[in-house]
C-alpha cells in the first residue's frame, strides 16, 4: 500500500521537475534574454493596461461554488456506499436515498432561487 | 503483461543477492517508470496536435502541415516544439512571480500523476491503486486549481475572466462527471482500475461484449460530456473563447511556459479518454489470437496494449470532430446545462442503477437506460424554444 503512494508522490515530484528541466534549465540556454518595458506589461490589446487585471467579479461565481460544495462532499460519500451496498441490501440502498433526496431538496430550493440562473 | 512483474522480481532478487540494500532498486525501477512515462506523454501530444491540424484540416477541405518532415508534415510538433524553446520568456512587470512561475508545475505535475493508475493492458499499470477511479478523478481535477493560479497571477483582465470562467465550468461540470462514474463502479463492486476492466471481460446476453457502455449508455454520455468541459474543448471551450477572451487564462504565457499549458491540456485529453474507455469501453478486451512463436500471455498483453490505445485515440478523434461540428455554447447556456439537465440525468441513472441491482435483473438495466434517455429526450422537446432577443429590445 505504502509502495502504491510512493508512486503517486514521485510521479507528482517528477512532473514538477520536468517542467522546472525544460523551462529554467534547457530553455534557458538557448533562449534570448533582453526585456524591455514594452514587452513586460500587461497584454490588452496594443492598448496601455487601465488600471490592474485583478479586477471585482460578479458574486454568481459564489453561488455556484456554493453549490458545488454541498455535492462535492456528498459524492465523495457515495463512493463507499457504491462498493459494498449490495451486501449491506436494501435498508443500505434506502438509506442512501433519503440521504440524496434531501440533497435533490436542497437542489430544488437553489433553483427555485433562481442560484443556477446566469443573469 | 506479467512478464515486466516478473523481470521486476528477478531485478530485485538478483540485486538483493548482492547484499543491495533494497531503496536501490525501487529507486531505479521508478525512475524507468516515469522516464517511459513522460516519453509516452510527450510523444502523444505530439502527435495529437498534429492529428488535430490535420483533421481540423481536412474537415475543412485544407490540407493542413504539408510540408515540414515530408510526409504529410508529420514533424510539425517537432519543428513547433523547437521554436517554443527558443522563445523569449517574459513575465510581465505586474504579475505574481511566484505564483505564475508555479502554475505550469501544479497543472502539468498533476496530469503526470494521473497516469499512475492507467491500465495499459492485463498486468500493464504502474500502480493499481485500490481507491483508483476516485484518485483519477480527484487528482485531474487539481488542474484547475493550476489554471486559477495562471490566470489570477497574471494580472490580466482576460486572463482573470478565463481562470474565474474555468473554475466555474469545472465545478459545475465535475458533479455529474463523478456521479456518472458511479454506475460502473456500482455494478463492478470496486474502484480498483484494472479490476473495472476485468469486470467487464463477459458478454452481455451472449453477444455484445460485456462493456459497461451498454447498460450505462446515460452515464457514458454523461461522462463524455463532463469530460469535454473539464478539457475546456468545444463546445464548453468558454474559459479560452479566442474571439472574446485571446487566449483566456494563458494569455500572458510565452516560450517554454505555454508549452507546457499546451502539453498537459493533450496529455489531460489523453487522461480522460483512458477513463472513459477503463469504465466503459472494456479497456484492453477485444477480440485476440495467440501469435506464433510468443508464449500466450504475452500475445494477450500485446493485443490489449492495442485495443486500450485504438479505443482511446477514437474518442479523442471523436473530441476533435466534434470541435468542428458543434458551436460554442452562451455562459449562461453553459451552467444551465451541468445543473438543471446533466445533474437530474445523472442522478436518475445513479438511482435507476441502485434499484435495478438491488432487485438482481441485470436486463431491466436497459430498460432503465432506454427509460431515461426517453424521458431525457422528451423533456428537452418539450421544453418552450428560447426567446430570441431583438436588438434595441429590453429584457
Amino acid at each position: 500500500m505504502a509502495a502504491d503512494y510512493a508512486y503517486v508522490g514521485f510521479f507528482l515530484v517528477v512532473g514538477v521537475l520536468f517542467v522546472i528541466l525544460n523551462i529554467e534549465i534547457l530553455s534557458r540556454i538557448i533562449r534570448p534574454h533582453n526585456p524591455n518595458p514594452q514587452k513586460l506589461t500587461t497584454y490588452e490589446c496594443g492598448e496601455e493596461p487601465i488600471g490592474i487585471g485583478w479586477i471585482r467579479f460578479h458574486v454568481r461565481y459564489y453561488l455556484y461554488a456554493l453549490v458545488y460544495i454541498v455535492f462535492a462532499v456528498e459524492t465523495v460519500f457515495l463512493f463507499p456506499w457504491a462498493i459494498v451496498f449490495r451486501e449491506l441490501g436494501l435498508f443500505a440502498f434506502l438509506e442512501m436515498m433519503v440521504f440524496i433526496g434531501i440533497l435533490l431538496v436542497g437542489l430544488a430550493y437553489a433553483w427555485k432561487k433562481g442560484a443556477l440562473e446566469w443573469a | 503483461m506479467m512478464i515486466f512483474a516478473t523481470l521486476v522480481e528477478r531485478f530485485y532478487a538478483a540485486l538483493a543477492a548482492w547484499g543491495i540494500p533494497w531503496i536501490v532498486p525501487t529507486l531505479v525501477v521508478m525512475v524507468i517508470v516515469v522516464s517511459v512515462v513522460l516519453a509516452y506523454i510527450s510523444v502523444a501530444a505530439m502527435f495529437m496536435i498534429w492529428w488535430e491540424r490535420k483533421i481540423s484540416a481536412h474537415i475543412q477541405v485544407r490540407y493542413g502541415p504539408m510540408r515540414v518532415g515530408g510526409w504529410h508534415g508529420w514533424a510539425q510538433s517537432i519543428a513547433d516544439g523547437i521554436k517554443l524553446l527558443l522563445k523569449e520568456d517574459l513575465i510581465p512587470t505586474g504579475a505574481d512571480k511566484v505564483v505564475f512561475v508555479l502554475a505550469p508545475m501544479v497543472v502539468f505535475g498533476a496530469t503526470v500523476a494521473a497516469y499512475v493508475t492507467i491500465p495499459w493492458a492485463p498486468g500493464l499499470i504502474v500502480r493499481d491503486l485500490n481507491i483508483g477511479i476516485l484518485y483519477m478523478v480527484s487528482i485531474s481535477s487539481l488542474v484547475v486549481v493550476g489554471i486559477i493560479m495562471a490566470g489570477w497571477s497574471s494580472n490580466n483582465k482576460y486572463a482573470t475572466l478565463g481562470a474565474l470562467r474555468s473554475a466555474a465550468q469545472a465545478v459545475s461540470y465535475e458533479v455529474p462527471l463523478v456521479l456518472s462514474l458511479l454506475g460502473p463502479v456500482m455494478i463492478a463492486g470496486t474502484m480498483s482500475m484494472g479490476k473495472l476492466v476485468e469486470a467487464q471481460s463477459g458478454r452481455w446476453f451472449g453477444v455484445l461484449p460485456g462493456w459497461f457502455v451498454f447498460p450505462q449508455i446515460v452515464a457514458f454520455l454523461t461522462y463524455f460530456t463532463c469530460a469535454l468541459a473539464e478539457c475546456n474543448r468545444l463546445p464548453f471551450d468558454i474559459p479560452e473563447a479566442e474571439s472574446e477572451l485571446v487566449a483566456g487564462f494563458h494569455v500572458e504565457y510565452s516560450g517554454m511556459r505555454f508549452a507546457m499549458f499546451f502539453l498537459a491540456e493533450y496529455a489531460n485529453m489523453f487522461v480522460v479518454s483512458a477513463i472513459a474507455t477503463t469504465l466503459f469501453l472494456g479497456g484492453w478486451h477485444g477480440p485476440w489470437i495467440p501469435l506464433p512463436g510468443l508464449p500466450r500471455e504475452v500475445a494477450h498483453g500485446l493485443f490489449g496494449l492495442v485495443w486500450f490505445q485504438v479505443k482511446c485515440y477514437f474518442l479523442i478523434f471523436v473530441m476533435m470532430w466534434l470541435r468542428w461540428t458543434l458551436a460554442r455554447l452562451r455562459v449562461d447556456q453553459l451552467m444551465g446545462f451541468a445543473w438543471k439537465v446533466l445533474l437530474p440525468i445523472s442522478f436518475a441513472n445513479l438511482i435507476v442503477t441502485g434499484l435495478v441491482l438491488i432487485l438482481g435483473k441485470h436486463a431491466l438495466l436497459y430498460v432503465g437506460g432506454i427509460a431515461i434517455l426517453l424521458l431525457v429526450a422528451i423533456l428537452l422537446a418539450a421544453r418552450p424554444a428560447a426567446r430570441t432577443v431583438r436588438v434595441g429590445e429590453r429584457t
